[in-house]
């Protein structure tokens, strides 16, 4: 969280609104740890990390709609055969991200 | 959407001072087919917690935040993030709330002796994997600020003087490593090290230095048992490394190997001259 204080505080300093993903549990093998954050912007502007690249365009997604709805929600990520094509992990972990509105 | 409030401003503050603050945060409701669920209770509720005992908003019920607050420290006593899951009135062994405790811990401490070039690699270095980082030397013309951009602190002073002043601060998440090559202050600077906590103890030097330095440690009370499991000397991992710079990947990657554990190809392990012709 600490490192992306700066560019949170520019967006809101810009009036925009943001939304802040952490990682808040991992099963199986995953890159980054519980407290991994990213925050996205009402523009779609992006800083941090939830993984090594793997969910973060549905991340940002998953942000947008919690910034216009201002409702939390708990996103999870995971690999499997039946949904090769779905948004996932290739290190075959499973991700839980809780996605919310800074109003807080 | 209304915009960041009291606890956001707390936390910041927190985390720009570095100092430790655990954020605990609902992030699950249990779906309760009756209908009792969890009132009172709301997704995202959060409650900031520092020590001794403040908190900082609330997770909809007084008792769930007492409950919390006495785990939130504990988590932070303990230096880990967790999420523990309550009943609605912060009830044991219920499943209706989950909530995440995320703890922000200072960051570690990287203590480095001596004011030479390897050292500012090393501070570098060591900014980069998240360390405070400390360098410190008693000869003020070299230990200087400019010197050492990365560091986030130089000291003028003697390596075992200054280690007594912050001895009782360090812990198994610190590391303290010897680049001085001088051995009137790699000796006291190595013994007051062992009086530490540090999870990581680096001396940096030939075998030849190493062997000589060795035998001083122990005629100045060093206790061979303890040097031979806690001393990572010659410092760093045996990867052919040869500039300042590459010498500070071997010598952190090292500290990262310790820390977790792993097998890993130390210098101190290995025979023959460090710099491969």
């Amino acid at each position: 969280m600490k490192e992306v204080l700066d560019q949170v505080d520019r967006w809101l300093a810009a009036g925009k609104d943001v939304a802040v993903a952490r990682v808040v549990g991992l099963e199986g093998s995953g890159p980054r740890d519980p407290g991994a954050t990213m925050v996205v912007s009402s523009d779609g502007e992006v800083a941090g990390s939830v993984s090594g690249g793997c969910v973060e365009g549905a991340v940002v997604t998953e942000a947008l709609d919690v910034l216009a709805s201002g409702i939390p929600r708990l996103c999870t990520f995971g690999y499997s055969d039946d949904e090769a094509f779905a948004v996932g992990l290739t290190c075959g972990g499973t991700l839980h991200v809780f996605v919310e509105p800074l109003d807080w | 959407m209304s915009g960041p409030g009291r606890i956001y401003a707390e936390l910041s503050r927190s985390l720009r001072a570095g100092e430790p603050v655990a954020l605990a945060t609902i992030t699950e409701l249990e779906a309760d087919p009756a209908g009792a669920g969890a009132p009172g209770a709301t997704l995202g509720a959060k409650l900031l917690v520092r020590a001794p005992a403040e908190r900082i908003g609330s997770l909809g019920s007084d008792e769930l935040d007492r409950v919390v607050e006495r785990d939130a420290l504990a988590a932070l006593e303990r230096g880990t993030t967790v999420t523990r899951h309550y009943g609605s009135r912060g009830e044991a062994r219920r499943r209706d709330v989950s909530v995440f405790v995320e703890v922000f811990a200072p960051p570690p401490r990287l203590v480095i002796f001596g004011a030479v070039d390897f050292t500012a690699a090393l501070a570098a270095v060591g900014r980069l994997l998240g360390f405070r980082v400390t360098v410190c030397d008693a000869r003020p013309v070299f230990a200087t600020a400019a010197r050492f951009p990365s560091a986030h602190e130089v000291v003028v002073d003697w390596p075992d003087r200054y280690l007594r002043t912050i001895a009782d601060d360090l812990g198994p998440r610190d590391a303290i490593c010897v680049l001085t090559h001088d051995t009137k202050f790699d000796i006291p600077a190595i013994v007051s090290a062992l009086e530490t906590e540090v999870g990581y103890l680096g001396a940096m030097g030939s075998r030849r230095t190493h062997d000589e330095r060795w035998r001083r440690l122990v005629e100045a009370g060093a206790d061979e048992a303890e040097l031979r499991r806690r001393l990572m000397s010659p410092i760093g991992l045996d990867i052919g490394a040869r500039t300042p710079e590459e010498t500070a990947v071997a010598i952190a990657a090292e500290m990262i190997a310790s820390r977790a554990g792993v097998e890993h190809p130390s210098l101190r392990d290995a025979g023959g001259p460090i710099h491969q012709r």
